[in-house]
């Protein structure tokens, strides 16, 4: 019995950390966050394999497991690191391979970083109003509203009835509206469709579930890292600053913070170990603990997101510092693909608990 | 990341599971110390290795060599058939492995045979009325006189003295050494003359612990664990074990899960309790809670295993963590019953026997108890993030 990382998942994480802190610092968070590019931030994770964690070998990936993801969603939830993981490298994969089809070359571009998917699944979650699709025969008309990962070569959408439909970027009925939300770490996209053509991936909801799973865990990571990181922030400030002749670090109040902070942490970091896990090896678990999890690091990022940020005192509200990227992405991540109160009512589905 | 245990444990699993089905039938009910029930079942626990499991032969015990995943496995199962587990209290959680971690060759042989039977119950003189979060501030003296302790001074909070034979007991014997290094750690008999026992009582109505008053109170010399002066460090040598037990995820699972069912029986405007979406939520939301805290004591199960394995402050965190969780989610019971959350006693209403106001209570004793939730986080800030102490306020003493 061993739970935890092994040598080769602490050597992945190493590795991963090491790229971002020289090539995803604040300084190039900042620069993203006003226009710049990440293409060399993926390109250069993708060369560490990073796009291809999830894909078989047979498709030119390196067939890692969901754990090895959750572990480089942490590393880029630790520096707020723009990329299209989440959508490129874990969903797009996830849905394309659990579909079962033959997807020709697809498969091999995004093991190797050079084939972007932009993911739209919020109307087969909660349809908000100005939101809905509609396709037959092949083509597709409507909005998605909120398509994340948003700079992309294709776009991977689920309608209502939870089936999975590929698009292309280029598609001249496709319109794209850029929609700035308060995360700018992660690029988010409103997409028009005037009779696209639309390749159907998959009809199965089971499909869509499996996707939709692996994605929440990926969330939950990544707000574990960011709150790690918030928290790491916090102690170190506090350490440093002086008021009324002392370290404010000596001041109660302001260790309690951090202890409260700490304590309702790490829990979380078993959780989201054990929630990528049960995708993998554990099936009959796996639904319900990744929309547990997701909630869960959703409620304590959120504390932490605000803790931190008072911890800095008035310094946390500037933008000098940045800490407010972190605040933002856990903000965001809190709300993607089910937001706390939603994946709960699932949860509670899952376990026959509602009429 | 391997979460089995290996065929060896499947059959460990199968042959407790088994023990189990033929006799979980003699296993007592409720949780007296003294009945004849108890002590049985205690026994028959000790024969086949399901309590005092690794304690050596020589002194009661079942001797079998440390092996975690097995020690697991009886909890896991005790837990899922809903059975006693055996003997608890002071004496056996917290003495036992003192003594067998710094007591005399003698003083094994002469406490832990019947601690662990049940003959002999002890009880814990540490907190004073001007010691309780600042424990080594404590006052009670012992004075060497020829071959005898003499123990004046009072302690409090003292848990089940009204039917201890012994007191395992913090004095502080060098009044000249600084505070941590004067305290001695005596074990003496609670018949001897010169004890008086008021009882206290607690907010759920019971008189569990009392105020305890020691006056010449004399305990032969030999009676003391470690050296003179050591009796912080063997307090302390299974403080921190003591800690992480209070608040187990495996009982935080089975209380979730008995309010899972009560949300599920019980009705409100005809309309079952869990159906009502805020009153669900909550309990998803405490759900997930738990979730946590069991990965968490996963991990902490793995880091004693694997040796090497960072374990972070998965340990540290637990009696902080768990004793405010089972708090919660006691407390989210009542409220889902509404008035009737607040039956108690002989009320024809009572749901579960009364245990949710009950377990709500004991809990809030658990948060204060066994270092409050405060001191936790001074200990998690100081020592598990680094974080510098509070400026000392020097005062005479
Ligand atoms: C159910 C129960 C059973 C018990 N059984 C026993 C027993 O068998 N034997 C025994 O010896 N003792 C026992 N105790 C005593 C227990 O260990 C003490 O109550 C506990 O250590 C707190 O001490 P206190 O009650 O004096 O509170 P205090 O120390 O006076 O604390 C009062 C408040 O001040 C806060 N505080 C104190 N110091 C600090 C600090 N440095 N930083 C921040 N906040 C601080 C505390 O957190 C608390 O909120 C028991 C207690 C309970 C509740």
């Amino acid at each position: 019995m061993q739970f935890g990382l092994s040598e080769e998942q602490i050597l992945l994480q190493d590795n991963v950390k090491r790229f971002l802190n020289d090539n995803a610092s604040l300084d190039h968070v900042r620069k993203y966050a006003e226009g710049e590019s990440d293409a060399n931030i993926w390109a250069g994770l993708s060369e560490l394999g990073v796009a291809a964690l999830l894909i078989p070998e047979e498709h030119g990936g390196i067939g890692m497991t969901p754990l090895d993801a959750a572990i480089v969603a942490e590393c880029l939830g630790n520096n707020v690191a723009p990329g299209p993981f989440l959508g490129s490298a874990v969903m797009a994969p996830t849905a394309l391979i659990a579909s079962g089809g033959d997807h020709g070359e697809l498969l091999g571009e995004l093991a190797a970083g050079t084939h972007r998917v932009g993911i739209a699944f919020g109307e087969a979650i909660k349809r908000r109003n100005d939101a809905g699709i509609q396709v037959s025969n092949g083509v597709m008309n409507g909005t998605s509203l909120f398509a994340f990962d948003a700079v992309a070569d294709s776009y991977l959408v689920a309608d209502q009835n939870k089936h999975l439909y590929l698009v292309s970027a280029s598609d001249t009925g496709l319109t794209r509206t850029v929609l700035t939300t308060v995360d700018k770490t992660r690029q988010t996209v409103e997409l028009t469709y005037k009779d696209v053509a639309a390749t159907c991936i998959s009809t199965q909801v089971s499909v869509f579930e499996t996707t939709l799973d692996i994605g929440r865990v990926m969330l939950a990571a990544d707000t574990l890292g960011a709150a790690q990181d918030m928290l790491d922030q916090a102690v170190d400030y506090a350490k440093q600053r002086e008021q009324f002749n002392r370290p404010i670090a000596s001041f109660q109040a302001v260790k309690h913070m951090c202890a409260e902070m700490a304590a309702s942490l790490e829990p979380c970091r078993s959780m989201v170990w054990f929630a990528a896990h049960a995708l993998a090896d554990l099936p009959d678990e796996a639904r319900a603990t990744a929309c547990h999890t997701k909630a869960h690091l959703s409620e304590v990022g959120k504390a932490i997101a605000k803790t931190s940020t008072e911890v800095h005192g008035g310094m946390g509200f500037t933008d000098l510092v940045g800490l407010h990227y972190w605040f933002k992405r856990i903000g965001a991540n809190r709300q993607w693909l089910g937001a706390p109160e939603h994946v709960r009512h699932e949860a509670a589905v899952l376990q026959g608990l509602v009429a | 990341m391997d979460l089995s245990f290996g065929s060896e444990y499947d059959e460990f699993r199968a042959e407790v599971q088994n023990f189990l089905a033929n006799n979980a039938h003699k296993a007592p009910k409720g949780n007296d110390l003294r009945g004849d029930t108890a002590k049985d079942w205690q026994k028959l626990l000790i024969e086949n290795g399901y309590t005092a499991r690794t304690i050596p032969k020589e002194f009661g015990g079942f001797g079998a060599e440390p092996d975690i995943l097995k020690s697991r496995i009886i909890a896991e199962e005790f837990s899922n058939a809903r059975v006693n587990t055996g003997l608890g209290g002071q004496g056996i959680s917290m003495l036992v492995p003192t003594l067998l971690e710094m007591g005399t060759q003698e003083q094994k042989e002469q406490f832990i045979r019947p601690t662990i039977h049940g003959e002999m119950i002890w009880c814990q003189g540490y907190s004073e009325p001007g010691a309780g979060s600042d424990l080594a501030s404590l006052t009670t003296s012992a004075v060497l006189e020829g071959d005898e302790w003499v123990v004046n001074g009072q302690k409090i909070w003292t848990s089940t003295a009204h039917i201890a034979d012994w007191i395992f007991c913090l004095v502080r014997t060098e009044p000249d050494a600084p505070k941590h290094k004067g305290i001695s750690f005596l074990l003496f008999d609670m018949k001897t003359p010169g004890i008086e026992i008021r009882p206290l009582v607690d907010m759920t109505g019971a008189a569990n612990f009392n105020e305890t008053f020691y006056t010449d109170v004399r305990v032969p010399k030999h009676q003391i664990v470690g050296e003179r002066g050591q009796g912080w460090q063997v307090a302390n040598a299974i403080l921190g074990h003591e800690r992480e037990t209070l608040a187990p995820a495996n009982t935080a699972q089975t209380r979730i899960n008995a309010l899972i069912e009560l949300m599920k029986t019980d009705t409100a405007d005809g309309e079952r309790l869990i159906d009502n979406p805020v009153y669900r939520d909550r309990l998803m939301k405490v759900q997930g809670q738990v979730m946590a805290m069991r990965f968490n004591e996963l991990r902490v199960l793995s880091a004693r295993l694997n040796p090497g394995q960072d374990a972070g402050l998965s340990r540290m965190i637990t009696k902080l963590e768990g004793t405010e969780l089972r708090h919660e989610l006691e407390g989210l019971a009542i409220d889902v019953m509404g008035e009737i959350g607040l039956a108690y006693e002989d009320n024809p209403h009572l749901r579960n026997s009364g245990s949710w106001q009950r377990e709500y209570m004991y809990f809030l004793g658990l948060i204060i108890g066994g270092g409050t939730s405060q001191i936790q986080k001074n200990i998690i800030s100081e020592r598990g993030l680094d974080m510098p102490r509070e400026p000392k306020i020097e005062k005479s003493r």
